[in-house]
């Protein structure tokens, strides 16, 4: 047996380095492999997921990580809706989505594979790691299912292999259970050939906090994993990966976000928990003191707005961080941003809705709420990030745009951005980015708060400080002065200086780009987290030669120029979101009750053109592979006709 | 200026503001509404502090007490029903230098807001929270608000209020934090006058429940007051409200308080024969979350250059050393002109 001591810091060194003349199974050479690991929840899972794709990214290989999460912290264990995880795509290339099938799975009991093989989540044939004490357990039950569950696998033809983990485990530590993970990925390792150091290095940043005897034992465990399967298992898989040649990050979107928060300048971030939004606030509730910011958790969604609008009110622009629910609840005060000219960044990370909804699912249902959610004219602008990169920009840009159009702007992100992570470029810090002081110069006699420019309606905002400057900034209709005035001129011409701002701001916008052939049979539009799959899908279908391209929109609202110019060269323009829409094979719907997804309502109604749409809201990313097939229907269809 | 604290620096241009210079747009509240009076007393308290207008903000929510900002010649924001208390903490956060008061009335505080005023309480920031009740919605028309009396006819409760009336005061007594709760009433204008001093001169949290007539739609408890008051029991203190000789002779009800005693404070408004008018409970040593919150250092574009690198370096992948790859990235040679977008 081996003790801890013999682990702890003296690492075994012959597991390493794999060449040509290493044990073990040869390796089969593949472009890309998905690999899903599943738990119940609190049984690190996540963490063995997030090792194993931080290692890949590091060694060069294109990665993408998604994170599976019950809406509970603990639900009963065995369950099948309790299944919590991880998976990783990885490959010799970029990776800009979380894919279809998973070629190889980790499962730590059988029942948290049940939810996901009717889903399709699994390839036929993929490989299933699964732990083996339930097959000999004293609860004659909790056998049987496990029986019946390797008895399916194998009849479905796949290929599970029985590993008994935690009996292997239990050879390090008491906490078997708890340490299996790391086991877990001490096998990855060996099956796709890992650089063990790296794996190292990674575990003891994680457990370093406490202590050598906890990383010592952490390791133990891997290296078991790695020498369990070297001895045990006829599968190997080589993915060649780019040397790293610029550095990069490896962040989710959250973090993404939290890290453009800081980047922008702004000073104030208040929000109330809520998922899948809250993690971006921890993370920034960590360093944002280091740059003089404060993270304020409100006493509910409304206070959290208030809180913001307030120090925008007197300050640099603010920022709130939430989700669809919490976006619903601040929709009076995002009038009163609107109404009252005082810039305010609202970041939606939006999940599976109505309602309470989804709450750790992906969905993109908020884009219509955001831009037409509050009542009465309240003209904003709503930009969506489409990758972990954008999700660092966009606040950064969308900070600039508050403040010089002096108005709410709304970014778009989603459960699957938030929680998936992706390398990228590493960003090259520019002062250019970040908020300037608080101006506190005297205000011109005689300068309105709304001195409206006749032709883009931008004005000047007075800050309290600003001697001269006096007002009393209202959300009822006011004039140039700040005056309340009900006269019927008025709101007529509030209503349209602000609208006329949002033009002023659209004439600043590049036409998106397209992505393939300018003209063809069928064009794709999505925005926000779905550009990586809609792109992958239509290259794919490009490759088989089928005039397909795509269009992604970063800005919902106001749209760029030149948009209806691309649409117009397609036979066929079909909008893929993951928000509901009505289908037309039910008995009822017809075009007189048909309901479009919500970027297709939008592109209807400002283009008149008969703009179909392809979603659903099964909480999941899409799958590039089920939209190549919806493109190849399609066209095959449009050829028929 | 030039790097010295203001208070070193003479300001040969500094001028003496004039009670008219606070006086903003002429107030359209109805003819005896008690927020004339408030009005005047808080107009009087910033000549006499001599608050810079440029450096004070009212911040109100909707109600005819919510118009104040716009009567007063400083900086406003006049928001959303329920919502001036986070707004105003939104605005102290960062400017310490701000004077913020917070004008609210009785549906706008004790009802659609009630939520944020038990967390302003415990939050305890550095402002004046000036509750306006009148015990009734004023701007709607005659609607039940929490703090209306028990039996009273409304538009709302046609055959009289179900529900005994909300004590504002002892609600603010039992949050936690609290640090100065006062009451006042808006026909004595000494008494009212300096409640709202001490409250601005408070450093926390200072909350002022005053009380103010409706002549519209709600007499009570304005005319019993006014034709008992002896029911009015002025608090005495050294460190209380200063009591004039000619209130004092009017208004002898009075008892010793000590603010400092929270206790008696509790069993002073729950007193249902009596109203106490004075400081009722202060403590500055309850800690500030604008302190709490407050930056430790001037931040720098250099700095903050610095925590976003250290940050980048803490999910950093760097370029390896070829000579240095390790096994697993083997194939290194691979194709790269399949190596398309994924």
């Amino acid at each position: 047996m081996q003790t801890v001591e013999a682990y702890n810091r003296g690492q075994r060194t012959d597991l390493q380095p794999e060449g040509p003349d290493a044990e073990g199974a040869p390796a089969e050479k593949v472009d890309e492999h998905i690999v899903e690991i599943i738990s119940d929840s609190g049984e690190g899972a996540q963490t063995a997921g997030q090792m194993f794709a931080t290692v890949s990214a590091k060694m060069g290989n294109g990665v993408w990580t998604v994170e599976i999460i019950p809406a509970e912290i603990e639900p009963p264990a065995r369950s099948i809706e309790g299944a919590s995880g991880n998976r990783v795509r990885l490959g010799a290339s970029t990776i800009s989505n979380s894919g279809d099938a998973a070629d190889l799975v980790v499962a730590f009991n059988d029942q948290v594979l049940l939810g996901r093989l009717p889903a399709g989540e699994f390839k036929r044939g993929a490989i299933v790691l699964l732990e083996s004490k339930w097959g000999d357990h004293a609860d004659k039950r909790i056998a049987a299912e496990y029986a019946s569950v390797v008895k399916r696998l194998r009849a479905e033809g796949y290929r599970p292999f029985e590993v008994p983990m935690e009996k292997e485990c239990a050879q390090i530590t008491e906490d078997a259970q708890r340490g299996k993970n790391m086991f877990v990925a001490g096998m990855l390792a060996y099956i796709y050939s890992r650089d063990v150091d790296l794996f190292r290095d990674q575990i003891a940043t994680k457990f370093r906090k406490k202590g050598d005897v906890v990383v010592g034992v952490n390791i133990g465990m891997f290296e078991a994993g790695y020498l369990w399967a070297r001895e045990n298992m006829d599968v190997r898989f080589e993915i060649a990966a780019r040397p790293v040649t610029e550095p990069q990050v490896v962040i989710n979107g959250n973090t993404a976000v939290a890290l453009g928060v800081v980047a922008s300048g702004m000073d104030v971030c208040a929000m109330y928990p809520i998922t899948p939004a809250t993690s971006a606030s921890h993370y920034l509730s960590d360093i944002f003191t280091s740059v003089g910011g404060v993270v304020h958790q409100a006493e509910d969604e409304i206070a959290a707005c208030a809180f913001a609008l307030g120090a925008s009110y007197a300050g640099k622009c603010a920022v709130t961080i939430t989700s669809g629910p919490g976006m619903a609840l601040k929709t009076e005060l995002m009038a009163l941003s609107v109404m009252g000219e005082i810039p305010l960044v609202l970041i939606d990370v939006q999940r599976g809705g109505p309602s309470t909804g989804l709450p750790t699912k992906v969905e993109q249902g908020d884009l219509l709420a955001a831009i037409f959610g509050t009542p009465g004219d309240a003209p904003k602008i709503v930009m969506a990030p489409a990758t972990i990169e954008d999700c660092f920009f966009s606040i950064i840009t969308a900070r600039k745009i508050a403040e010089t159009f002096r108005t709410l702007v709304i970014v778009l992100t989603d459960a699957n951005l938030a929680t998936g992570q992706q390398a990228f470029r590493r960003p090259a810090f520019n002062e250019e980015w970040v908020a300037p002081p608080i101006d506190q110069t005297p205000i011109d006699e005689g300068h309105a708060p709304f001195d409206w420019d006749p032709r883009t309606g931008l004005s000047q905002r007075h800050i309290p400080g600003q001697p001269g400057g006096l007002y009393t900034l209202t959300g009822l209709s006011h004039t140039r002065e700040g005056g309340v005035a009900y006269g019927p001129g008025v709101n007529q011409e509030g209503c349209r200086y602000r609208s006329l701002k949002i033009a002023a701001f659209q004439k600043t916008l590049k036409p998106p780009e397209i992505f393939g052939e300018p003209e063809g049979d069928v064009l794709i539009v999505g925005w926000g987290s779905t550009k990586g799959a809609i792109e992958e899908a239509v290259e794919r279908a490009q490759g088989d030669g089928l005039k397909v391209s795509s269009l992604h929109l970063t800005f919902l609202q106001p749209m760029a120029s030149g948009i209806r110019e691309i649409m117009e060269r397609f036979k066929q323009v079909i909008t893929v979101e993951i928000n509901y829409s009505d289908s037309l094979e039910d008995e009822l719907i017809d075009e007189d009750n048909r309901r479009y997804a919500n970027l297709a309502w939008l592109l209807r109604a400002r283009y008149l053109m008969d703009i179909d749409c392809w979603s659903n809201v099964h909480g999941q990313p899409m799958k590039p592979g089920a939209i190549e097939n919806m493109i190849r229907e399609r066209i095959q269809w449009l050829r028929g006709q | 200026m030039f790097g010295l604290p203001n208070a070193c620096v003479l300001k040969f241009d500094e001028e003496y503001h004039s009670l008219e210079d606070y006086h903003g747009r002429v107030a359209r509240w109805c003819p005896g509404c008690g927020d004339n009076g408030i009005l005047t007393a808080v107009q009087r308290l910033c000549r006499d502090e001599q608050l810079p207008p440029e450096k004070t903000v009212f911040v109100s929510g909707i109600g005819c007490a919510a118009r104040f900002p716009h009567y007063m010649k400083t900086y406003g924001f006049h928001g959303l029903h329920g919502r001036a208390l986070p707004t105003a903490q939104g605005i102290k956060i960062r400017r310490p230098d701000l004077n913020v008061f917070v004008n609210m009335g009785d549906g706008d505080c004790c009802s659609i807001g009630a939520g944020h005023w038990l967390h302003a309480i415990r939050m305890n920031m550095n402002m004046t929270a000036l509750l306006h009740d009148n015990s009734i919605y004023g701007l709607t028309k005659k609607q039940a608000s929490p703090t209306t009396p028990q039996g009273m006819i409304t538009n709302t409760t046609p055959r009289g209020a179900q529900l005994k009336a909300l004590n504002p005061l002892s609600v603010t007594l039992g949050v936690t934090n609290a640090s100065f709760v006062a009451q006042a009433v808006e026909w004595l204008p000494d008494l009212l006058y300096d409640v709202i001093r001490q409250a601005h001169q408070h450093r926390g949290f200072a909350f002022v429940r005053i009380i103010q007539r409706c002549p519209h739609f709600m007499t009570e408890p304005f005319e019993s007051l006014l034709a008992n008051p002896d029911r009015l029991l002025l608090l005495k203190h050294e460190n209380g409200m200063r009591i004039s000789d000619v209130v004092g002779r009017m208004y002898k009800s009075q008892t010793e308080h000590d603010p400092a005693d929270l206790n008696r404070a509790r069993e002073l408004v729950e007193d249902p024969d009596r109203v106490p008018i004075g400081v009722l409970y202060r403590n500055e040593a309850i800690p500030r979350y604008d302190e709490l919150r407050r930056p430790q250092r001037i931040v720098s574009v250099d700095r903050r250059r610095a925590v976003l690198d250290e940050a980048f370096d803490s999910f950093g992948i760097f370029p390896q050393d070829p000579e240095e790859t390790r096994a697993g990235s083997g194939g290194q040679s691979g194709d790269r002109e399949n190596r398309g977008h994924r």
